[in-house]
């Protein structure tokens, strides 16, 4: 596994040759469109390519929202907690989920089945409050229907 | 020349020099937190603002160059009242724990409360809270006392080019932390302490050993051995007030024996018997073809830092033990079967100028039937906690002497404490092992003085050596890079891992200045020159050593109990 993400990464940090440290969060973007997330041998990896220590690679990755550090789930879900699905009390609907899914935002439970996002807005606003898996938007939330899609996906994996 | 003004006196400043450096310079003490002496400002905390008339809103003088006919005030009602809400933001994310911890009364947060009048937690909010890292073997992180001045981060980084640590999140949640969030013990971190010299707060100490100590000695049934390095007595007055530089060798002594220790020996001993290995290991190496240049090991974050970041240069390290590892091994050893004591009811405990030798001591390799050659090291700073623990008032002593057999000790081991001091002590005997006969001079005084990086070219007998000397990671890797690529050819190379030497180790007292710093060196050298015995072959509890246990340097027995061997670390690095 390990191996083959090194050999995987290779043809990606060889688009960027003698690359400095502008280069950085391009190619932890390219790395996350490939692999899904920044593994630690990924950030190692980089690291080493552009003569950064894996503390400061590590440092500017967790500055921004965007790069997650573990494998999303089988089901990724992204709940919006943009002002109107604040308004329709969003923040309830992810302490549901949290608790549902047992994991905390951005963590990918142990069975590798669910993983959780929070993003800003999804530019639903109108069907707030929002919550979407795998890309498909589910509108007009509640704790019951959140527990009902939860409930879904866990049965079609037991089928 | 520009002309500015602070608090209505002129002064003649020099273009490029900042608000704080000419305002120093006029003797008005502005605060800072995050301002590194020698590194580029950051101007993060703002503690230092000033009001300059004509300008927008108040400058950070830490980070502000100064203009000619500036007008300065440093201390208006504006610029302190700025100061007292910062601090008291800073505060409403602190906790109120101060009796509990460790900086307390060596706090710099705690210190600008009170300056500024801060009597009370005046903004409430939401506290972050983190979990202590006690991952590491020499070195505590407690992120909810941070600040977030980026001291430590920016120490790392530029001075030792270690880098374990960065700036992790952002905003409200932004921490400091290693690669990955995880413990200390598994980044890249060389246990140095600089960082915890550098933090103006209690995020960042040593793992004490005090109470350890204070138990051992209450018990019965053990001895309680102690050894103190040589930077130790130069600098432990200060814990206690008194001027930097002032030498406490003798009543250093005279406390830990009213303390209870059934031995003082001093680890200076231990550092002359290094010399008598290493300076023989160095004369073999270059008779017989082996790998050069050799690198000193007396620097425990050094040898951590080769393993980790150039594990390449192994084969060059000395396998030499440092003075502390061969003075345990000695006491568990020769010392114990002399005095008909088992191994393992003996503590042996040493203090040092270094946090990096509690790591040390705790490598596999430096234990025997798992019985660690040394129990407990405390820094400069838990020594005089325990002193004061003890209630003892060690100015006021009377000065006694270390022990024997291991409290002899030449002038050459003791400035071992000093960057410079390694390599000036093995000059002298490897002098005298390869031609018979001592230097005619032996002050040798290219190798003196707090430079990061000094050379030496010296004819010994046929042979003429070249060696240099490094102090502080940063300039050890521009060193190492050179000779990897080629362009220094070189014998022998001594790196201390801390700027200036263990005189500025990260054990040492805090708010070290550069004058303390110099203060120190000098008494190390003023110690060597009033000594009679200045060379380490000369001295002869080492020669008696030899004589009755050890055999012969790099003799079999040697061998087993003073030299050791490294390993490449699987770290992030």
């Amino acid at each position: 596994m390990t191996m083959s993400e090194e050999v995987r990464l290779e043809p990606i940090l060889a688009e960027f040759p003698d690359a400095a440290r502008d280069a950085l969060i391009p190619i932890l973007q390219r790395v996350q469109e490939a692999e899904g997330y920044l593994s630690e041998v990924a950030i190692a990896r980089i690291g080493r390519h552009l003569n950064l220590p894996a503390s400061k690679v590590f440092g500017v990755a967790t500055f921004y929202n965007q790069f997650r550090f573990l494998p999303k789930g089988k089901y990724h879900v992204m709940i919006c907690r943009g002002t109107a699905c604040h308004v329709k009390g969003s923040v309830k609907l992810l302490d549901v989920l949290t608790r549902t899914l047992k994991v905390r935002p951005g963590q990918t439970s142990r069975d590798g089945l669910f993983s959780l996002e929070v993003v800003a807005c999804m530019g639903a606003c109108g069907l707030a409050p929002a919550m979407s898996v795998n890309g498909e938007v589910y509108a007009k939330m509640t704790p019951k229907r959140i527990e009902k899609v939860v409930a879904e996906c866990r049965a079609k994996e037991q089928a | 020349m520009l002309n500015v003004e602070v608090n209505d006196r002129t002064i003649a400043a020099k273009p490029g020099e900042t608000i704080l450096e000419v305002s120093r310079r006029a003797g008005f003490q502005i605060p800072t937190l995050c301002h590194l002496e020698g590194l580029s400002p950051t101007g993060a905390c703002r503690i230092c603002v000033v009001e300059v008339e004509n300008a927008a809103g108040l400058l950070p003088a830490c980070s502000y160059p100064v203009q000619d006919g500036m007008k300065i005030k440093t201390h208006s009602a504006k610029a302190v009242e700025a100061r007292r809400t910062i601090v008291q933001l800073l505060l409403s994310n602190h906790p109120d724990d101060c009796l509990y911890c460790s900086r307390s009364g060596n706090c710099d947060l705690q210190q600008l409360a009170r300056d500024l009048n801060v009597d009370r937690r005046l903004y409430r909010g939401a506290r972050s809270s983190y979990p202590l890292d006690v991952s590491g073997a020499a070195l505590v992180r407690d992120p909810g006392k941070c600040i977030l001045c980026g001291k430590c981060v920016r120490v790392c980084e530029e001075i030792q080019t270690v880098a374990a640590i960065d700036f992790l999140h952002r905003g409200s949640k932004a921490v400091i932390g290693t690669a990955f969030d995880r413990g200390l013990n598994t980044s890249s971190c060389v246990n140095c302490g600089q960082c915890v010299i550098a933090c103006p707060t209690g995020a960042l100490s040593e793992r004490s050993n005090v109470q350890d100590v204070l138990s051992a000695l209450a018990d019965p049934t053990k001895t309680v051995v102690v050894q103190h390095a040589p930077a130790v007595s130069v600098t432990l007055a200060e814990e206690f007030g008194a001027k930097p530089g002032r030498d406490l060798d003798g009543e250093m002594v005279a406390a830990l024996r009213l303390m209870g220790f059934a031995r003082v020996f001093d680890t200076s001993f231990a550092a002359d018997l290094t010399i008598m290995e290493e300076a023989s290991e160095l004369a073999h190496r270059v008779a017989t073809g082996g790998t050069l240049p050799m690198l000193t090991s007396c620097s425990p974050g050094w040898i951590k830092f080769v393993e980790t970041f150039y594990p390449e240069f192994i084969p060059n390290l000395s396998t030499c033990k440092s003075p502390q590892q061969m003075m345990g091994a000695v006491i568990k050893s020769f010392w114990a079967e002399r005095n008909g004591l088992d191994p393992r009811n003996i503590v042996s405990v040493s203090i040092m100028p270094c946090t990096a030798k509690k790591f040390e001591r705790s490598r596999a390799e430096m234990a025997h039937d798992f019985v660690p050659d040394v129990d407990y090291v405390l820094t400069t700073r838990e020594a005089a906690q325990l002193i004061r623990t003890a209630g003892i008032d060690i100015l006021g002593l009377q000065p006694e002497s270390a022990d024997t057999p291991f409290g002899e000790r030449s002038g050459a081991g003791k400035i071992f404490g000093a960057s410079g001091g390694v390599m000036e002590a093995a000059v002298r005997t490897a002098n005298f092992l390869l031609t018979g006969s001592e230097l005619s001079e032996l002050d040798i005084q290219p190798l003196r003085g707090l430079h990061g990086a000094k050379e030496l070219r010296a004819r010994i007998g046929d042979l003429e050596v070249s060696a240099a000397v490094v102090s502080g990671l940063g300039n050890a890797r521009a060193l190492l890079d050179a000779v990897k690529a080629g362009q220094k050819q070189l014998h022998f190379i001594e790196v201390m891992t801390c700027p200036g030497g263990c005189i500025n180790g990260g054990g040492q007292p805090f708010h070290t200045d550069p004058m303390a710093l110099k203060a120190r060196m000098r008494a190390l050298y003023s110690i060597d020159r009033s000594e009679s015995l200045r060379t380490s072959h000369a001295n002869l509890s080492v020669k008696r050593l030899y004589d009755e246990f050890l055999g012969r340097p790099l003799g079999e027995r040697s061998h087993h109990l003073l030299h050791t061997h490294y390993q490449q670390r699987d770290v992030l690095i």
